[in-house]
C-alpha cells in the first residue's frame, strides 16, 4: 500500500509543527497557494512503520551477499556513518568562515592528500558528487588543457567498446565525438586499431583498468606512449579501483586525470543509489585546471583556493562543496584502514575473485575470459545455458534472490553474451563465496531438470517478474495525478 | 586487517584452489616495474575508539555558532525519526534498485517521493533526483534545449536574481554544447527580474527563461507575469524554487496561464541537514509533454506476472547504459539515501507541518526585519515582501561586521559583495523556524553595537 492510501484527512504530526503566531498577511493573494500541497497526512507511529515496513523489501550489504560486478558492494562500516553525522559536521554550514570550518577542512586536506598518494596523482579535487560527474570534470579538464595549448583541433575521444555507457555519454556533454576501439578475446585493447585510430583529432582515451572485463590491462604502457606521443591525455575511470588499491597507482601507469568512485573504493554507503562520489585527480600538468573548490594548507591554517587562486579552473560543478557528508566518511574510512590496511584490499579483493572463479571453472562453468587472472571481478558466461536449456543470464539472477543473494550485473559487459559480472569484493567471508557457488550449482541442476521453475523465478520475493513493458506505455510515474 | 575475515588456513586453501603460491602472485599479469609503489604518505591505521575520538575533537572545533546564514543551504528541524529509519541498512547499503524484485522497498519510496514533489510543485511528473539544485538548474537547460524544438538559438535567460553558483556551475556543466546563458538584469528597487529587460528580447529566438522563486535575495518574483511573456515569446520556463516556500507560495505548475515547463532546486531543505554542503539532492519535475527529454532515474507504477501491484526503474531507453553517446544526460545514480530522508521528513510533517514550518521561518524573518530596520546604519534594500531572507544594506563593510558578529558565535549571514559589488554593502540574512526569539533579539543588539562603534 502507498503512502497516501494510509492519509486520514485532518490527521496531523503535532509534534513536528513550530508554533506560528499569526496570519500571514504581507504576501499578495496572487503569489500564495491557494489550496494544500496534496501530501499525505499520517501519525508518525504510522509513518515509521510505513518505511521500516518498506525497508524490509529491500536486499542490501548489510542483509545479503551483493557480488554485483562493477559496483564493489563491500562492507560500509558503521563508524564512518556515525562519525560523519557527528552534530558538529551536520550543522555547519557551507559557507561558514573558514574560522568556524578548520576541523572539517582538516578532512578535506587529509582526504586529498591520502587519495593523491594512493593513486600516484598530483592534486584532487573533491568536488564532483558522483561517477559520471567526475568523469565530466575529467575530460573538460583534457578540454581545458588541450585549448589552453591552442590545440583546438582534437575533436575526438577514444573509448574502448567494453567500456561503461557514462564514458561516451559524457564524451559527448563535452562536445567531443566518440570512436570505440575493439577489445580482443583475450579482453586486452586492440593495439594495432588503437594505433589506425589515433591522430592529431585525438583528444584522449578513457580507460578502465582492470577493464569491465574483469582483466588487467596487460599493454597499458604501450597504450600510455601511443596516446601521449599522438599529444592526447589518458583518462582513468576508477570505477575498478579496489582491484589495484595498494597494488599499483594509475599515476604510475601513465594516466593525466582520474575519478575515483568513494563509494566503491572507499566504502561509502551507495544508499539505495546514490549520494556518491566522484572526486579527481590530475597529474601536475592538469592541475591548473582542478574544479574548486579545493582546500589549501597554509602554515597551519586550511582555507579554500577558489577562483582567484585558479584562474584556469573548470569552474565549479555543484552549489557547494559537493557531497560533504560522503567525503567524511571516506575519510573515515582511510583512516581505519591506514596504509596496511589499504594494499589489503587490493590482494583480498583479488583473492575472493580468483576463489570464486576457480572454484566455478572446477564446477563446469564456463568462464568469459578463461586463461586470464580474475582482478577483483570476473565473468561466466551462460551461452551454453541459453541455448541448450533456455534458461538466460537474467533467469539465474531471478533464481539467485530466492536462494539469499542479490544477483551479480547481468548482460554487462555487452561484448559478452549471456553474462553474469561478479565482484565478491574483500569483506566477504570464504563460507558467504561458497554459498554463492553452491546456489549457482543448485540453480544449474534446477535447469537442467526443470527449465520452465527457473523461468518463473522469483517466487519468495514481494514482487513475480515484472511487467516493464506496461510500466514504460502506460505511463504511472505519480499517485497524486493518477487520482486527480 | 579491518574488515577482511580471512584466517590463515582459509588463505592457504583458497590459494591452492586458485592454484597460485602466494596472493602476490595473483597480481602476475601487471609489469612488475609498476608494482609495489610506496604509499608511505598514507598514515598508518586506527582502530575504531582512535579514529573517534579524532572525528569527535574536529567536529567540536567548528563550533556551532547560531545561524543567520542562508544562501543555498538552510537550517531546518529535522524530526528524529528521518535518519534513523534512512540510515537503516536496507535504505543505506542497498545499491540502485536493477533487480526490481528485491528492491520494492527504494522503488516504492521513490515512486511516493516523485507523487510528492508533484504534490508540491502542481506538476504532472518528477524524476528520481539528481545530484543538487545547481547541478538541476544546469539538466533543466539541457533538457529544455532538447525540448523546445521551435527554438534554434540554445540561448536562455537567466536572471541575476538566481542563485549566482547554480549561474555559474551551469556554465561549467554546459558551456561545450554551445549554449548561451544569458543574463538578464534585476530591478533595482524590488530585486524582481526587470519586465524592461525582459522585454528587450521580445522577438528573439529564446530557448527558456529561467525564474527563482523566492530569488536569491529572498524576494518574490511575479512569476504569472514572467512566465506569460516567456510562453508569448516561444520559450520555456524553468522554475527554479526553494521546495519549502511551495507550502505557501503558488507552485510553479499553476503559474500563468500553462504554468512552467520544468520546476528544478535543491531538496536540502526538505530533511537534509547543512552538512557542510552535501549530500543535499536536486529534483526536477516537468510537464507530461517533457518527460522523454527528462535526464535521470524515473519510477514507474506497473504490475507483476499475477497482476499484483509494484515498481520499476522505466523509461531507460534515455538513459547512457542503453543510448551511450547519445543519452539525455551521462547522469547515472541520483542523490537517492537523501532523498529517501526527504520522503520520510514530507510524510512526517504533511501539509499542514510544512505550512507551520514556512510561515514560521517567514514570521522569524519579519521579526527580525523590524528589529534590524530601526538601527542607525541598517537599511533593507528591496520593498516588497520576502519568503525567509531579506538583503539589508549597511552603513559599513560586510566582511568586518560578519567577522565582528562571528567573535560572538553568530553567523550573521551572507556578504554579497563579491557577487554583486553594485549593491555596496548588502548582507543577505536567513531566519528559520529554529531561531528563537531570544536569538533574534541578541542578533539585533549584536548588530546595533557593532555598527555604532566609533572606531574610524
Amino acid at each position: 500500500m502507498l503512502i497516501f492510501e494510509h492519509t486520514s484527512p485532518g490527521r496531523k504530526n503535532i509534534a513536528q509543527s513550530p508554533v506560528v503566531e499569526s496570519e500571514i498577511n504581507d504576501i499578495p493573494a496572487e503569489l500564495r497557494r491557494k489550496t494544500s500541497a496534496p501530501l499525505p497526512e499520517l501519525s508518525e507511529l504510522q509513518v515509521v512503520r510505513h518505511y521500516t515496513s518498506l525497508s524490509q523489501k529491500n536486499f542490501s550489504i548489510d542483509t545479503h551477499f551483493y557480488p554485483l560486478g562493477s559496483c564493489t558492494m563491500k562492507y560500509n562500516p558503521r563508524a564512518c556513518n556515525s562519525l560523519a553525522m557527528l552534530p558538529g559536521f551536520l550543522s555547519r554550514h557551507p559557507l561558514a568562515p573558514e574560522k568556524f570550518s578548520q576541523g572539517f577542512m582538516s578532512c578535506m586536506y587529509e582526504l586529498q592528500e591520502m587519495l593523491c598518494e594512493v593513486t600516484g596523482m598530483s592534486g584532487f579535487s573533491l568536488t564532483p558528487m558522483a561517477g559520471a560527474q567526475g568523469e565530466f570534470a575529467g575530460v573538460a579538464m583534457m578540454r581545458a588543457y588541450h585549448d589552453a595549448n591552442n590545440d583546438t583541433e582534437r575533436k575526438e575521444i577514444l573509448v574502448p567498446d567494453a567500456a561503461h555507457g557514462t564514458n561516451p555519454a559524457t564524451a559527448t556533454m563535452c562536445g567531443y565525438t566518440v570512436k570505440e576501439i575493439p577489445t580482443l578475446a583475450n579482453g586486452d585493447v586492440d593495439i594495432d586499431a588503437l594505433k589506425q585510430s589515433v591522430g592529431p583529432q585525438t583528444a584522449g582515451l578513457m580507460l578502465t583498468n582492470p577493464s569491465t572485463l574483469g582483466v588487467f590491462e596487460r599493454n597499458i604502457e604501450e597504450i600510455a606512449r601511443t596516446i601521449h606521443e599522438a599529444g592526447g591525455l589518458l583518462y582513468y575511470d576508477g570505477a575498478n579501483l579496489n582491484a589495484i588499491l595498494g597494488k599499483i597507482r594509475p599515476g604510475d601507469m601513465g594516466f593525466d586525470v582520474i575519478h575515483s568512485n568513494l563509494h566503491k573504493t572507499f566504502s561509502t554507503p551507495h544508499g539505495g543509489g546514490g549520494p556518491g562520489s566522484g572526486a579527481i585527480g590530475v597529474s601536475k600538468r592538469l592541475k591548473p585546471f582542478m574544479p574548486l573548490p579545493v582546500v589549501a594548507k597554509e602554515n597551519d591554517n586550511y582555507r579554500w583556493l577558489t577562483e582567484d587562486d585558479c584562474p584556469q579552473s573548470i569552474g565549479r560543478l555543484s552549489a557547494f562543496m559537493g557531497n560533504a557528508g560522503v567525503l567524511l566518511r571516506a575519510y573515515v574510512y582511510m583512516r581505519l584502514l591506514g596504509k596496511e590496511g589499504m594494499q589489503r584490499v587490493g590482494e583480498f579483493a583479488t583473492l575472493n575473485a580468483n576463489y570464486m572463479m576457480a572454484q566455478l571453472k572446477n564446477k563446469g562453468f564456463e568462464i568469459a575470459i578463461p586463461d586470464r587472472r580474475a582482478s577483483h571481478e570476473f565473468i561466466v558466461t551462460l551461452k551454453k545455458q541459453a541455448k541448450e536449456l533456455n534458461v538466460t543470464a537474467m533467469d539465474f539472477a531471478k533464481r539467485l534472490l530466492d536462494l539469499g543473494y542479490h544477483a551479480p550485473t547481468t548482460y554487462f559487459p555487452l561484448l559478452i553474451p549471456e553474462c553474469l559480472l561478479i565482484e565478491p569484493t574483500e569483506t566477504e567471508s570464504r563460507e558467504a563465496l561458497d554459498g554463492f557457488i553452491d546456489a549457482l550449482l543448485q540453480i544449474q541442476s534446477e535447469s537442467e531438470n526443470d527449465s520452465a521453475f527457473v523461468k518463473g523465478a522469483p517466487y519468495t520475493m514481494p514482487v513475480k517478474r515484472l511487467d516493464e513493458v506496461r510500466a514504460a506505455k502506460q505511463l504511472d510515474l505519480s499517485w497524486v495525478n493518477q487520482s486527480s | 586487517m579491518p574488515f577482511i575475515p580471512h584466517t590463515e588456513d582459509e588463505i592457504r586453501d583458497m590459494l591452492s584452489v586458485i592454484g597460485a603460491d602466494s596472493i602476490d602472485q595473483l597480481f602476475d599479469e601487471i609489469p612488475a616495474h609498476l608494482r609495489a609503489q610506496s604509499i608511505d604518505g598514507v598514515p598508518d591505521g586506527m582502530n575504531e575508539m582512535e579514529v573517534s575520538r579524532l572525528m569527535n575533537a574536529r567536529a567540536k572545533q567548528d563550533g556551532q555558532p547560531i545561524c543567520f546564514m542562508g544562501a543555498g543551504a538552510y537550517e531546518h528541524h529535522i524530526p528524529a525519526a528521518v535518519w534513523q529509519i534512512t540510515t537503516r541498512g536496507e535504505y543505506y547499503t542497498a545499491y540502485t534498485p536493477y533487480q526490481a524484485e528485491a528492491s520494492q522497498g527504494t522503488l516504492q519510496l521513490i515512486y511516493e517521493f516523485q507523487s510528492m514533489m508533484t504534490a508540491l510543485t502542481a506538476m504532472d511528473v518528477s524524476n528520481a533526483s539528481l545530484y543538487d539544485g545547481a547541478s538541476a538548474l544546469s539538466e533543466a537547460v539541457l533538457m529544455a534545449v532538447r525540448g523546445n524544438r521551435k527554438s534554434k538559438s540554445r540561448r536562455i535567460l537567466l536572471p541575476t536574481n538566481v542563485n549566482p553558483v547554480y549561474g555559474s556551475a551551469s556554465r561549467s556543466i554546459v558551456q561545450h554544447q554551445n549554449i548561451e546563458l544569458v543574463d538578464v538584469a534585476i530591478d533595482e528597487t524590488t530585486g524582481q527580474t526587470s519586465m524592461d529587460a525582459l522585454k528587450a528580447y521580445e522577438g528573439e529566438d529564446i530557448t527558456a527563461v529561467v525564474i527563482s522563486q523566492p530569488t536569491f535575495f529572498g524576494t518574490l518574483e511575479q512569476v504569472d507575469a514572467i512566465t506569460d511573456w516567456a510562453h508569448a515569446n516561444g520559450a520555456m520556463v524553468i522554475a527554479v524554487v526553494n521546495p519549502m516556500s511551495l507550502a505557501l507560495l503558488k507552485p510553479p505548475g499553476e503559474w500563468g496561464e500553462k504554468g512552467a515547463d520544468i520546476a528544478c532546486g535543491d531538496g536540502q531543505p526538505l530533511g537534509a541537514p547543512m552538512s557542510s554542503g552535501g549530500p543535499y539532492y536536486g529534483f526536477m519535475c516537468c510537464q507530461k509533454a517533457h518527460v522523454r527529454q527528462m535526464p535521470g532515474r524515473i519510477v514507474g507504477r506497473t504490475v507483476d506476472q499475477d497482476g499484483k501491484e509494484g515498481f520499476v526503474l522505466t523509461l531507460q531507453a534515455r538513459e547512457q547504459h542503453i543510448r551511450r553517446s547519445k543519452a539525455t544526460s551521462n547522469i547515472c545514480t541520483n542523490q537517492g539515501l537523501v532523498v529517501t530522508a526527504s520522503t520520510i521528513y514530507m510524510s512526517l510533517l504533511g501539509p499542514s507541518g510544512l505550512e507551520k514550518v514556512a510561515a514560521a521561518c517567514h514570521q522569524n524573518t519579519n521579526k527580525l526585519i523590524a528589529k534590524l530596520s530601526a538601527i542607525d546604519g541598517v537599511d533593507v534594500l528591496f520593498d516588497g515582501a520576502v519568503f525567509h531572507e531579506v538583503v539589508l544594506k549597511l552603513n559599513k563593510p560586510v566582511a568586518e561586521v560578519l567577522a565582528k558578529l562571528a567573535d560572538k558565535n553568530i553567523l550573521g549571514g551572507y556578504d554579497l559583495s563579491k557577487d554583486y559589488p553594485q549593491l555596496g554593502n548588502a548582507l543577505l540574512v536567513c531566519v528559520t523556524e529554529m531561531r528563537t526569539d531570544e536569538e533574534i533579539d541578541d542578533y539585533a543588539a549584536e548588530l546595533k553595537k557593532i555598527l555604532s562603534a566609533n572606531e574610524r
